[in-house]
């Protein structure tokens, strides 16, 4: 299942400046693509992106993510000084674990923050942050 | 007790919770000039220098050794956030032991509340440059210190059925405690009413669930149980001290309800042959109220889930039988970015008997638990009187 992928809506968030295996990431995922990484060795899943399977120690390789998830748990930011953030009080930050057992953080937008539970079902889109970069976000797939 | 035996035999604060007149190394110096006057050490006995901090500037232990005109054999500048000073009193005490050096200085100073001029940490250590590594998957969300804690607090809630009252009632215990401590920075008593009427920060976490940001350092010294002997006080024994870590960033928290004290705690217990119901004090990391509740399960002092109605009994205050954070802990007290020097320090009074109307009656086993970034490196001390 492909994210969709939002694009020309700005971006004022703090600048990302992924390096290589970064950056393979974010332009996957302004392709509409949510990658984790599965160890072709041994099986292990693991997220963030790293150069090394922490589990064996091998090498790591990319695999493709369905974009389904449910909220492990949540908090609604009330307070935080920073720009953008602060002008977009109250909003949820999440920890969705994905159906391929992989857990990623994000906003979970599209649903008042007073209906936040654990244990809803979220799905993944994607903002584009740069030129061919996005960055997934989270929503209501209920 | 054996002549290398591990002992901390001086402690020293600096002015707090506001100190506008120090500076970052001005709490370090002011600190370490009363920890040595507090045991009669002359400065040039010391022989190993550990230190962490996270201000800008000279604070690393090579650059602070150079500063403070220390000649040590035996360097250590380990970084694990607020429970750095629990896992420099594990290296330190293996390092007398094993005779690698006589005599260590731990320091610490911030004047994080001077620098800031604010008193909650809502807006990140992040600064203004680019994020790369593993920021690239949370700088964008605004999650703020305190919403990572809150993640924590909310799984707690929804795993266990843990309440804000049950949270808020170790507030309420640690602010009666900060009553009796004149430097501390809130002193006027709360109720739990008044822990849920302050504003919520990060669901379910309220502004009083939160530590304070203040000014603050301080500073203790350790030597042998033989060398101990010709000082000024009677000496605290390091009965036993173990670290571990689960994960550094919140998003890596393998189990958002548990943390690596549940392995570290039990192994320091083990080390310095107690029993949890042997503790009479404890000291804990209480950068914010679920950050005690996950250590007191961690930590065996009752099951995995039970924490909230442990708390509620009433355990941890005054005249209980757990009395926590007698100087008014970081929830109250004096939080200047990385308590956990302080825990030592308190500990220590507590053992001395010098905690004024804190003090826990015959304390005899105090346990100090620091947890550093989000509940990700916990370092656990058990420190016991001669």
């Amino acid at each position: 299942m492909a994210m969709e992928v939002v694009h020309g809506r700005g971006w004022d968030r703090p600048q990302l400046a992924p390096g290589a295996l970064d950056r393979a990431f974010f332009e996957a995922a302004g392709r509409g693509e949510l990658l984790y990484q599965r160890c072709p060795a041994c099986g292990h899943r693991q997220f963030y992106p790293r150069q090394l399977c922490t589990a064996c120690g091998g090498d790591t390789a990319w695999a493709t993510a369905s974009g389904r998830g449910v909220v492990h748990t949540f908090t609604i930011v009330r307070q935080n000084g920073q720009a953008p953030f602060k002008d977009e009080l109250p909003y949820a930050v999440a920890m969705v674990e994905l159906e391929e057992g992989v857990r990623m953080m994000g906003n979970v937008t599209g649903c008042p923050v007073g209906g936040m539970r654990i244990g809803m079902r979220v799905e993944a889109y994607a903002v584009e942050c740069e030129e061919g970069l996005a960055v997934p976000f989270w929503r209501p797939s209920e | 007790m054996g002549a290398r035996d591990p002992v901390i035999v001086g402690i020293g604060l600096s002015d707090a919770p506001r100190a506008p007149h120090l500076d970052s190394i001005g709490h370090h110096v002011q600190a370490i000039q009363r920890a040595l006057a507090d045991c009669g050490l002359e400065k040039r006995a010391i022989d190993g220098y550990l230190c962490a901090g996270m201000e800008a500037g000279p604070v690393e232990a090579v650059s602070m050794a150079e500063y403070l005109g220390i000649d040590h054999r035996y360097i250590d500048g380990t970084m694990t956030g607020g429970s750095s000073f629990e896992f420099h009193v594990q290296h330190a005490a293996a390092a007398i032991r094993d005779g690698l050096c006589d005599t260590v200085l731990v320091s610490y100073g911030s004047d994080f509340l001077s620098r800031r001029g604010r008193t909650l940490g809502t807006g990140g250590f992040r600064g203004l440059g680019k994020v790369t590594g593993a920021d690239l998957y949370a700088a964008p969300y605004g999650l703020p210190i305190v919403g990572g804690y809150a993640l924590v607090a909310q799984r707690h809630m929804h795993e266990f059925g843990t309440t804000s009252e049950q949270l808020a009632e170790i507030a309420v215990g640690v602010r009666e405690f900060a009553g009796m401590n004149p430097n501390a920075m809130y002193r006027d008593p709360i109720s739990v009413a008044d822990v849920l009427a302050s504003r919520v920060i990060a669901d379910p976490l309220h502004l009083l669930d939160c530590c304070i940001v203040s000014d603050g350092g301080g500073a203790f010294l350790m030597t042998t149980a033989e060398r101990a002997r010709d000082l000024r006080k009677a000496a605290v024994r390091v009965l036993g001290a173990a670290g571990a870590q689960t994960h550094w960033n919140i998003s890596q928290m393998p189990d958002y309800t548990t943390s690596a004290g549940a392995a570290c705690i039990p192994e320091a217990f083990a080390r310095a042959g107690v029993l949890p119901s042997d503790v009479d004090a404890i000291q804990f990391y209480d950068s914010f109220t679920i950050t005690v509740l996950v250590l007191l399960e961690d930590a065996g002092f009752c099951k995995k889930g039970d924490g909230g109605a442990f708390v509620a009994q009433g355990h941890l205050r005054r005249g209980g039988r757990l009395p926590l954070n007698t100087d008014g802990g970081g929830l109250s007290a004096c939080h200047s970015g990385m308590r956990g020097l302080f825990l030592i320090a308190e500990a220590v009074r507590q053992l001395r008997g010098e905690a004024g109307a804190a003090q826990v009656p015959d304390a005899k086993i105090a346990l100090a638990v620091g947890s550093g970034g989000w509940l990700s490196c916990i370092g656990a001390v058990v420190l016991g009187s001669e």
